[in-house]
């Protein structure tokens, strides 16, 4: 690592940091504006708003029906969350363990769902999903969240389970373990740290993931972001402060488990998918 | 021969240092380098060895000090600005580029042109042994033959000084031995100023005229292989050099340079360090190839095991106080027996002071 | 008889193990039904159901895209949005990326970067709606500095849609592009300053060459998440407008006329659009040096 000192040199790294602080003083702007105007009796072009009042939450929850909403949300999540651990884990296993013929198609079958976004598959998962009457019900939500996570997991599962010597497992199974001993005993306890942290990314990205949800949700199968998104998209039926209100609580929501997540992983997971580079 | 050293008579490093935080990697280093000598940098890892040549190739900034070539000082300028020719423990090649465009990268940022460059970088790769090769990118190369288009690559720029930071670490057993004959041919060959950071004393031993031994940050010894493998001048020097056992006692008589030491359960002789007087407590410092069974006066000690290494034995084993020791023998002793070692006195030191 | 024919001819069991097929491989035989099934097979309905219109010929969906400048527009739309601002984020990204990469501790800026990832467009959305309004802070400021006379208007237009692909799309480009930067061996960079290049020459004979792999798959990357932009073209643009991307048109056709076919067609053009760029990206990538980024063994 060279740093310079020269003049221009300084002056230039001046202005890539200004360019930094100005990101970030906007992105925080637009937070705090969200937090401030949920806590606003009234705000109307001033600075600051005339006062302070905690009323627009209670005005939500009731409004928005925020408790099903909530629960819904937790449902989904969670059943997401374990559903693509079931799948996903096993796959990775076999993934990183054996070298069979078409792997690398099975890899680029499972690199694609990441690859393309999720609006433009989710309109025919969409149209499939209303065929076969699923589309409208939580299942048919879940099921549609699951297509991207699942190789979510895979993927961030393969790496970490390569980098696991595979003579430990010989050397249990040269010492006794039957092939249940083998996982409880040895395979869980050096896996669970990644698991949870795929796990962690998949509900992070699950509760944020808009576009799938939307696409496949009735009227009581509403995630708190599509929640979110139709009170935005009504705006003027409701007050601004309560739908900040709700915006919050969703921040607050994904913000903690981002929190527990990024216990234990590294930021730039949450966008590693994009490391895997297509099959080459 | 076209590739050449370039002209100055000496490289001062003036009480050189190196801070990272509160951490003094690099102590007030003062070394002065004369032109044509082959220096090793000779020390464990953490010693600051890496730090003075980082600090010498303008990689790294210094905190205090002076670099001077001749009467120029050189410490300010910028990596790119002083010219040196650097090999890299892993090599550092530019996997994007061919071996030619490799070596002849030093001479295209200097708008060298490009017929010279041509002719220049055939003759590099001629001098490395690369004929044939200069078409094939890095990763197409076994680890030897990276290693030549690394050293290719420092060469040919014609620097007045090559730094090589432990370039054969990374290269297996025989392949080291091979190139380590490279380095030194290709140094007589040019006229070039090299140093050479390792920590493989026998390394720095067969290929270095000076050997600078560093520790904690700060040169301990300089001399000539023949003189620091005979007489170190401190006892971490000695260790480093091989004198692998350590004896303190009580120093009972020194006769013309010899040192009797009187220790645990008997006594041993060696070369008197400067320093030392009568009565004093002092430690033994030998290589195991000095120790021998032998009469009734020495070291007794208790043969854990013995190995056979062709023409003589080596033993393993501990003195009363639990010490280890090992020692040479002309033939097996058994496990469990014990015997007491003398030291070949013109080859054992004793250093005053104990707990060294 | 049947030990002894074991003995000469090693079992299917065995055959099959020595080509890596055996109970651990079948592990993943779930998830590629499960892939083949929600993923390959809706897109293949899909495609086959956008060469069944309601009316028409087999074309029919196609040739109404196409000769519909309210439909055929929203590609023109989408491009307009996205292409600009996968370029400016790459610009942006490929500089800082070079600055943070001297950082000890970048794991503050990555954390404060990854957030408006994590909350995705909608609550990105509902905050420019707040910040950017005429009566927002941002506009308050720019008054105040005196740097404008009165409020820029930049929600429910074109750049309501910019920024808030910029503020969501520029950590997602920059921690790509930061984590193929420090997949550069710094070793490089100090070689070549020892054999005489200067700053500029250092990111251009060595740099460039080795980041542009990694640069042509964060544009598709980024390119593709632009392009597939939905609420917040909604929310904070012109959606009957100048911010009517493609996917507004494929939801109507599927949530508002209840076209499941036309529907089709359109995400299949927008898939096919996508596609055509990160053919002709890669196409370009594969002229390119592709390899390992060290320098050398160990």
């Amino acid at each position: 690592m060279i740093r310079g000192k020269s003049l221009s040199e300084r002056l230039w790294a001046a202005a890539v940091w200004s360019l930094i602080g100005f990101f970030i003083l906007n992105l925080f702007g637009l937070i705090a504006t969200v937090v401030t105007s949920s806590f606003a009796t009234r705000w109307l072009g001033t600075w600051l708003p005339a006062g302070w009042t905690t009323r627009w939450y209670t005005a939500a929850w009731t409004e928005f029906q925020l408790d099903d909403v909530m629960v819904v949300t937790f449902q989904i999540v969670f059943l997401v969350v374990a559903l693509s651990g079931l799948i996903g884990v096993p796959a990775a296993y076999a993934m990183a363990r054996r070298d069979f013929p078409g792997k690398r198609l099975v890899m680029l079958l499972f690199l694609l769902p990441l690859l393309v976004p999720p609006i433009t598959f989710g309109i025919p998962l969409a149209t499939v999903l209303y065929r076969t009457g699923l589309a409208g019900s939580m299942s048919g939500v879940v099921i549609a969240n699951l297509v991207p996570t699942v190789p979510f997991v895979i993927l961030v599962m393969i790496p970490f389970i390569e980098q696991v010597d595979p003579r430990i497992e010989a050397a249990a199974r040269v010492f006794g373990a039957g092939t249940f001993q083998l996982f409880r005993h040895v395979l869980l306890p050096i896996l669970a740290p990644g698991v949870l942290a795929a796990l962690l990314l998949v509900l992070v990205r699950t509760i944020a993931m808009f576009e799938l949800t939307f696409l496949t949700a009735g009227p009581t199968s509403q995630t708190l972001v599509v929640a979110l998104y139709y009170a935005v998209f009504a705006a003027g039926v409701r007050s601004v402060q309560s739908i900040d209100a709700m915006a919050v609580i969703y921040m607050v929501t994904t913000l903690v488990w981002l929190v527990i997540a990024l216990r234990f992983v590294n930021p730039t997971q949450i966008v590693a998918r994009a490391k895997q580079q297509p099959a080459e | 021969m076209a590739i050449h050293a370039a002209d100055f008579n000496e490289l001062r490093l003036d009480r050189l240092s190196r801070a990272f935080g509160a951490v003094q990697a690099l102590k007030d280093v003062t070394l002065t380098i004369r032109r044509g000598e082959f220096i090793a940098l000779l020390g464990p890892s953490g010693c600051g060895k890496s730090t003075a040549l980082n600090c010498l190739a303008g990689l790294l900034p210094s905190t205090g000090g002076g670099i001077w070539l001749d009467e120029r000082r050189i410490d300010t300028l910028r990596p790119e600005r002083r010219g040196f020719g650097m090999v890299f423990q892993n090599y550092a090649l530019f996997p994007h580029m061919t071996v030619a465009k490799n070596v002849g990268f030093g001479l295209a940022m200097r708008g060298t042109p490009r017929a010279e460059i041509a002719r220049r970088v055939e003759e590099a790769i001629g001098l490395v042994q690369l004929n044939g090769q200069e078409h094939k990118l890095p990763g197409q190369l076994s680890g030897g033959q990276q290693q030549r288009v690394a050293i290719a690559r420092a060469i040919v720029i014609e620097p007045p000084l090559v730094l090589m930071d432990e370039p054969l670490s990374n290269l297996d057993a025989k392949l080291r031995l091979e190139m380590r004959a490279e380095i030194r041919r290709i140094h007589n060959t040019l006229g070039s100023t090299t140093i050479y950071v390792t920590h493989d004393q026998e390394e720095a031993l067969s290929l270095a005229d000076r050997i600078v031994v560093m520790r904690a940050g700060a040169v301990r010894q300089v001399g000539a292989p023949a003189e620091l493998y005979a007489a170190p001048g401190t006892i971490d020097v000695a260790e480093f050099m091989g004198f692998r056992n350590r004896v303190e006692g009580t120093v009972t008589a020194i006769e013309s340079g010899v040192a009797t030491l009187s220790v645990d359960g008997g006594s041993l002789k060696g070369k008197a360090t400067p320093g030392l007087k009568l009565t004093d407590r002092a430690t033994l410092s030998a290589r195991p190839e000095d120790m021998h069974p032998g009469d009734g006066a020495g070291l007794p000690v208790t043969v854990d095991s013995m190995e056979f290494r062709g023409r003589e034995f080596v033993g393993y084993a501990r003195t009363a106080a639990g010490a280890a020791m090992s020692f040479q023998a002309g033939s097996p002793v058994a496990t469990g027996e014990v015997v007491r070692l003398v030291t070949d006195a013109s080859r054992a030191l004793v250093f005053p002071g104990v707990g060294l | 008889m049947r030990a002894l024919a074991a003995d000469h001819a090693p079992g299917l069991r065995v055959r099959l193990a020595a080509h890596g097929l055996d109970g651990v491989t079948l592990l993943v035989v779930p998830a590629a039904l499960f892939v083949l099934g929600l993923f390959i097979y809706p897109f293949a309905y899909g495609f086959w159901l956008s060469f069944n219109p309601k009316a028409g010929g087999v074309l029919a969906n196609y040739g109404r895209f196409f000769s519909d400048a309210y439909l055929y527009g929203t590609i023109a739309t989408t491009l307009w949005l996205a292409l600009p601002v996968t370029l400016l984020n790459l610009a942006l990204a490929v500089p800082i990326a070079f600055r943070v990469r001297l950082m000890r501790r970048q794991r503050l800026l990555t954390t404060i970067l990854v957030i408006p990832i994590t909350l995705g467009t909608v609550l990105v959305a509902e905050g420019l709606l707040n910040y950017l309004g005429p009566q927002g802070w941002f506009n308050r400021t720019l008054l105040w500095l005196g740097l404008v006379s009165s409020p820029v208007r930049l929600i429910n237009n074109y750049w309501g849609v910019f920024l808030s692909l910029l503020i969501t799309g520029f950590p997602f480009t920059f921690l790509l592009t930061l984590s193929y930067l420090t997949g550069i061996d710094p070793a490089l960079e100090n070689a070549a300053a020892t054999l005489g290049a200067k700053p500029a020459q250092r990111f251009r004979h060595i740099f460039l060459p080795l980041l542009l792999p990694g640069l042509a798959i964060t544009f598709c990357l980024s390119f593709v998440q632009a392009f597939s932009v939905f609420p917040s073209a909604v929310l904070v643009g012109a959606p009957a407008g100048p911010t009517r991307v493609i996917s507004i048109a494929a939801y109507q056709a599927a949530f508002e006329e209840y076209d499941y076919s036309m529907a089709s067609a359109v995400a299949i053009v927008m898939g096919l659009v996508q596609l055509g760029i990160v053919a002709a990206v890669l196409g370009a990538r594969g002229l390119l040096y592709r390899g390992p980024a060290g320098g050398g063994k160990g």
